[in-house]
């Protein structure tokens, strides 16, 4: 899914369900997520899998993006088909199988440029 | 990816904005799954269901002048004439199912609205490569009937339908198709319900995976086999499976994992399945509701219902739903099933699926159900999960246990 987009990382080592966060501010609700209380609103999210089923997942997505708190892009490990189609639908640039383990070397907090048309992300 | 000549064009918008959607989420998936090329498709079914996300991407193909290519299915929504002459639906929420239907009317779906296309309405045969979307369609079509699907969202199929094609990857080629784990089965599975528990048990225990079953001894039956994939694939991510001898594609374990059989496996016996059933079943008392029919029953299971209804009167505090296709229904009501479950106080709804806002008035209430899935979208209070004999003692007695 292409587009640019950049802003703040956000780190998550779990997985993400969007119909679990706050469709108006984009707070994770998920009951003991590591995330549990942060805002994915606006950011990079860096996370390593879609989770949960398709018609939640999707709707979740596109429910955050249609109150404007989507995140800016989505960095991931491993992409699957509803992953790619809720990104589509909420107009959310996507990449995945970078260069470098994108775990390694981003944090939360370092600020982030994501090209998805050419698969570039920036760490500035 | 590699486009032909004409799919360049549509991904250009050369046809129009609607077909270029579709192709432009088409190559996004196949980009991410590194697909070569697209392949035909003979057929689709889209999980349409009726919430924003879904209407913004039917409408957008839509009003862009996109239309089916092949045969593509519609998941159900709500009847509303059926629920407005019952309920109260906030007006918001009817637009959006008005809309939705609509929409995938002006596509050029069949309007099925029923989550078991596979039964009647769009059935694949052996080897199709088709793009089906739905917890227990895209198993039931992998597996039971050997056709070849990906684990398609509602969009991703319904494009593929537009287009009549989709990306060559995952389970549309072979080798993807071998078993990742085996699953031995020494309980003894009696009847639809065991199967079910089996499914939530496996699905929850394997996350995405294929899983290789030995043990099982008797051909499973139609709704045990549905059972089986809707649960799978909802507790789990399980887009296809193997029963050897029983499943089309392979008749030996050694032929499931395609020569690579796996060291890892799990065993499940009664004391699994009853442990799970113990964690679906939640305190007693008294019940408001029994909803039946996640997946949609077939004939067979509302004649069933009906069998257990006959001459018997519904407790009058509990509201009693079998949800079914409309083919289902039509075929009920001649052969008088509709009417035993009627005269005993229940209804019998065609195109209704349990994950809409048509039930709102049971939010704060508590049920019994016989399907784990409709337990798990939480639109009630509670509802326990219990054999189908179970439920009908449960509604005329009002309570459970």
């Amino acid at each position: 899914m292409g587009g640019y987009g950049e802003g703040e990382a956000l780190v998550s080592h779990e997985a993400i369900c969007f119909y679990l966060t706050d469709p108006k501010t984009g707070v994770i609700r998920e009951k003991g997520h590591e995330l549990e209380g942060r805002s994915i609103a606006k950011k990079v999210l860096v996370f390593p899998s879609g989770k949960a089923s398709s018609v939640v997942q999707i709707d979740g997505l596109f429910k955050l993006a249609s109150n404007n708190v989507a995140p800016k892009a989505m960095i991931v490990k491993d992409v699957e088909t509803v992953l790619v189609v809720s990104a589509f639908i909420a107009k959310v640039p996507l990449v995945d199988r970078l260069e470098k383990e994108p775990f390694e070397v981003i944090g939360t907090g370092d600020f982030v440029k994501v090209d998805a048309d050419r698969r570039e992300v920036t760490i500035i | 990816m590699h486009l032909t000549k004409e799919e360049e064009q549509i991904f250009n918008g050369e046809f129009g904005e609607g077909i270029q959607k579709a192709m432009e989420l088409l190559v996004a998936i196949g980009d991410a799954y590194d697909a070569e090329r697209l392949i035909p498709i003979t057929r689709a079914h889209a999980a349409s269901s009726g919430q924003e996300g879904d209407m913004y991407f039917v409408e957008l193909l839509a009003k862009g002048g996109a239309s089916c290519r092949v045969p593509t299915t519609t998941n159900p929504v709500y009847d509303m004439e059926y629920f407005h002459n019952i309920f109260e639906i906030p007006e918001k929420e009817a637009d959006v199912a008005r809309r939705v239907k609509e929409g995938y009317k002006q596509i050029g779906a069949i309007l099925s609205w029923c989550c078991t296309p596979y039964l009647t309405e769009n059935i694949p045969l052996y080897g199709e490569h088709v793009a089906f979307s739905e917890s227990s369609a895209t198993p039931y079509v992998n597996s039971v009937i050997g056709a070849r699907t990906n684990r398609e969202a509602a969009q991703s199929a319904l494009a593929a339908g537009v287009i009549g094609k989709t990306p060559k990857y995952g389970l549309h080629l072979k080798e993807n198709r071998k078993g990742t784990l085996l699953v031995k089965v020494e309980a003894t599975l009696k009847d639809e319900f065991d199967y079910t528990l089996l499914g939530q048990y496996v699905g929850k225990q394997i996350g995405y995976g294929i899983p290789v079953f030995t043990g099982i001894s008797r051909r499973p039956a139609t709704e045990e086999f549905i059972n089986l994939c809707a649960m799978l694939n909802t507790s789990g991510a399980v887009p296809m499976f193997h029963i050897p001898g029983f499943t089309v594609e392979t008749q030996t374990v050694e032929d499931a994992f395609q020569g690579d059989v796996r060291e890892d496996k799990i065993t499940v016996t009664d004391k699994e399945l009853k442990q799970t059933h113990e964690e679906l079943q939640g305190a007693s008392g008294k019940i408001d509701f029994v909803m039946l029919g996640c997946p949609h029953y077939t004939l067979k299971q509302v004649e069933e219902a009906a069998r257990l209804l006959r001459g018997k009167k519904i407790h009058d505090d509990v509201s009693f739903w079998v949800c079914t296709s409309a083919t289902a229904k039509f075929l009920a009501e001649r052969n008088g099933y509709v009417d035993i479950i009627e005269k005993a106080g229940g209804h019998v709804v065609p195109d209704t699926c349990i994950d809409e806002p048509c039930w709102h008035p049971y939010r704060h209430k508590i049920g019994v159900t016989d399907s784990p899935k409709c337990a798990y979208y939480r639109r009630f209070r509670e509802a326990v999960v219990i054999r189908l004999k179970d439920c009908v003692e449960a509604a005329i007695k009002g309570e459970w246990g």
